[in-house]
């Protein structure tokens, strides 16, 4: 089959361009650096059917990080009859021509998209479509990719995709030509600040730009929690509520006890289904994901969603770049750790956006180590909740003194070296609400294809080793960690179990020990640090290796039980 | 005219790329995001306490670390 190769900078809207040739939806976002690994997707050309590769975005062909490096390989592996669409945002003609250049040099026949053609004409710059398809000798066509605009036309003017096989240029000579190039097909007329760009400068000076952050922080997570309380009260319960006397009936007709009434109804709580505790499949098993977790999913993935849609993130990198200086990270390992707020699969496969492995294992550790997950934390503000806002902000601060202390020591121990920030900063753009819907969508269908199953499966696996007896001998050979050093009952042992294949659940399982609020906030905690769950667990090792796995498993397991023990003794 | 690294320009300043001192490494990124000798950038911000500069170049804003910005040496009019 035949291949294109959407290339381009980071950030020009290749994933854009592969969704609508492909029809497959992809995470978009409007900062460098969210494709980091190629998909691949099909399309009809006439009768022939082609695939369609979205390639991580590349600067240049002489790689200069991870990205560029899959990006070199995916074009040395085309086939005559292959060819490259390179997309070049047109606001910046310039510095994505050097690719377009270094393009031209290679075998593989090209087509130009000049991609955020709409942006041009808000900024005051005019390009000369047909004078720049003399200078490249290949087909330029205008695009707008958000909406569609000119797609077709990039469609069928595919076979017109030519190798002009310059001869292999300098660096120097390259830069020599756009210049000129440049000079002869760009006209740029002066334009007014809009109200965005003022705030995108307004937004990276210390001055104003650190308000502004603690304001957007501070909201974001005002508005989840809003959000997420709203659909629970006034969506969820009500719905579980409804369902409940059907389960009773249905308790009532298994008998009210014994083997499949456990299994799908679990145990009764003074004669009652509680949907926490009674931990059953058609009971807890459908509660946790739908009723405490999905909420937060959907409002915490909207809210991630609209700032990186928006391009905030990148600025946020340049705020946090001096802390995390501190951490051998620099700031653009913001956005692996925000991600890692939603889920540790996509965080750690974000760290690829950082330049050298130590800073992508530092990033990983502490994602897998001190960040909870949206499900995880859903169930933490779920059950501790009734306190108050105090047990809560115990557990959110000592994970944030764990993630801050423990980047602190990585940096100090870990060897190599960590590169300087760096970074494109994308302008404010104002996302249409469909493509942002559509991001949230595609995310919390993502959790219920991949957790859901799970949750239900582990809910099953714990009702049947409950049933054999088997937690008993565990929690008799962990007792002395668990109740000696972190002040739990023994029988916590199975939610730290349960842990490795969800943390939602295993949360969940505190609440039938009746602990106190002390030993709530110890479990929650432990549960948050130790082993993430399996998922992130292979995507740990994929991203750093095994040798790195196991470093970080050895911290992990002497961090939880210290910090465990240390807030089982001050509290 | 007075030649200074970009660590020291003035927020809101402009000047004229002059040297780009370091590693080829280095020097090879910046040019790609289009901070190269002879070009025209504009400092919007730099953070305290040895935080990264943010510059504008044409229509791209570039945040670009300490260190790396203290190597970037700018030509500004007196």
């Amino acid at each position: 089959m035949r291949k294109i190769l959407l290339m381009g900078n980071p950030n020009v809207g290749k994933s854009v361009v592969f969704s609508r040739l492909t029809g497959v939806y992809v995470i978009v976002s409007n900062y460098p650096g969210t494709t980091v690994e190629f998909r691949k997707g099909h399309m009809k050309l006439g009768k022939e059917q082609v695939e369609i590769i979205d390639v991580p975005g590349a600067y240049t062909l002489e790689p200069t990080c991870k990205a560029e490096e899959v990006a070199v390989e995916m074009l040395k592996e085309t086939r005559p009859g292959d060819i490259v669409i390179n997309i070049v945002d047109a606001t910046n003609l310039e510095r994505n021509l050097y690719l377009t250049l270094e393009l031209m040099e290679r075998e593989t026949p090209v087509i130009v998209a000049l991609n955020l053609w709409d942006e041009t004409k808000h900024k005051g710059i005019t390009i000369d479509v047909p004078g720049l398809e003399r200078w490249l000798k290949v087909p330029v066509v205008p695009t707008v990719a958000v909406t569609g605009e000119g797609i077709k036309e990039l469609v069928d003017r595919f076979p017109e995709a030519r190798t002009p096989k310059i001869r292999k240029h300098t660096r120097l000579e390259r830069w020599e030509d756009i210049g000129k190039i440049v000079k002869e097909v760009q006209t740029l007329v002066h334009h007014h600040h809009t109200f965005l760009e003022r705030l995108q400068d307004l937004s990276v000076k210390p001055a104003s730009g650190l308000p502004i952050a603690a304001l957007v922080i501070y909201l974001a997570f005002k508005t989840i929690r809003f959000i997420g309380e709203g659909l629970i009260g006034y969506v969820c319960e009500p719905i579980f509520e409804f369902f409940t006397p059907f389960l009773m009936k249905l308790s009532v007709l298994l008998g009210s006890s014994g083997f499949l009434h456990d299994i799908l109804i679990g145990k009764l709580i003074d004669g009652e289904i509680d949907f926490v505790q009674s931990f059953g499949l058609l009971t807890t098993g459908l509660f946790v994901p739908f009723g405490m977790v999905l909420p937060y999913i959907i409002s915490f993935y909207l809210i991630l969603s609209v700032l990186e849609d928006f391009g905030y993130l990148p600025r946020l990198a340049v705020l946090v770049d001096n802390i995390m200086h501190h951490m051998g990270l620099h700031g653009y390992a913001i956005i692996p750790t925000l991600l890692g707020l939603g889920c540790g699969v996509p965080g750690i496969m974000a760290t690829r956006i950082l330049e050298s492995w130590r800073e992508r294992f530092i990033a990983a550790t502490l994602i897998a180590i001190a960040l909870p997950c949206a499900a995880l934390q859903a169930m933490i503000i779920g059950i501790l909740g009734k306190y108050g806002s105090g047990p809560i902000a115990t557990v959110y601060g000592t994970l944030f003194a764990v993630w801050f202390l423990l980047g602190l020591i990585l940096n100090r121990f870990v060897s190599g070296f960590s590169p300087e920030l760096l970074i494109e900063i994308p302008p404010y753009r104002l996302p249409p609400l469909r493509t942002l819907l559509k991001k949230v969508w595609m995310r919390v269908l993502g959790f219920l294809r991949d957790a859901v199953p799970i949750v239900l499966l582990g809910v099953l696996i714990v009702n049947i080793l409950y049933i054999l007896g088997v937690f008993d001998s565990i929690a008799a050979f962990t007792a002395p960690v668990i109740t000696g050093l972190l002040g739990l009952p023994k029988e916590a042992i199975v939610a730290v179990l349960v842990g490795f294949l969800r943390k939602d659940v295993a949360v969940g399982m505190l609440v039938p020990l009746n602990l106190t609020v002390k030993q709530l906030i110890v479990g929650c905690v432990v549960l948050s640090m130790f082993f993430p769950c399996i998922a992130t667990y292979i995507v740990l090792i994929k991203e750093v290796g095994w040798k790195g796995m196991l470093a970080a498993t050895g911290i992990m397991i002497l961090a939880t039980i210290l910090v465990g023990s240390l807030l089982n003794l001050l509290l | 005219m007075r030649q200074l690294p970009l660590t020291q320009m003035e927020e809101g300043r402009s000047g004229i790329v002059v040297e780009i001192m370091g590693g080829i490494g280095a020097l090879r990124r910046l040019e790609l995001l289009g901070v190269r000798v002879g070009r025209k950038i504009t400092k919007i911000s730099g953070m305290f306490m040895r935080g990264p500069v943010t510059v504008q170049v044409d229509h791209t804003q570039v945040g670009i670390g300490f260190g790396m910005a203290s190597k970037v040496i700018v030509e500004v009019k007196e």
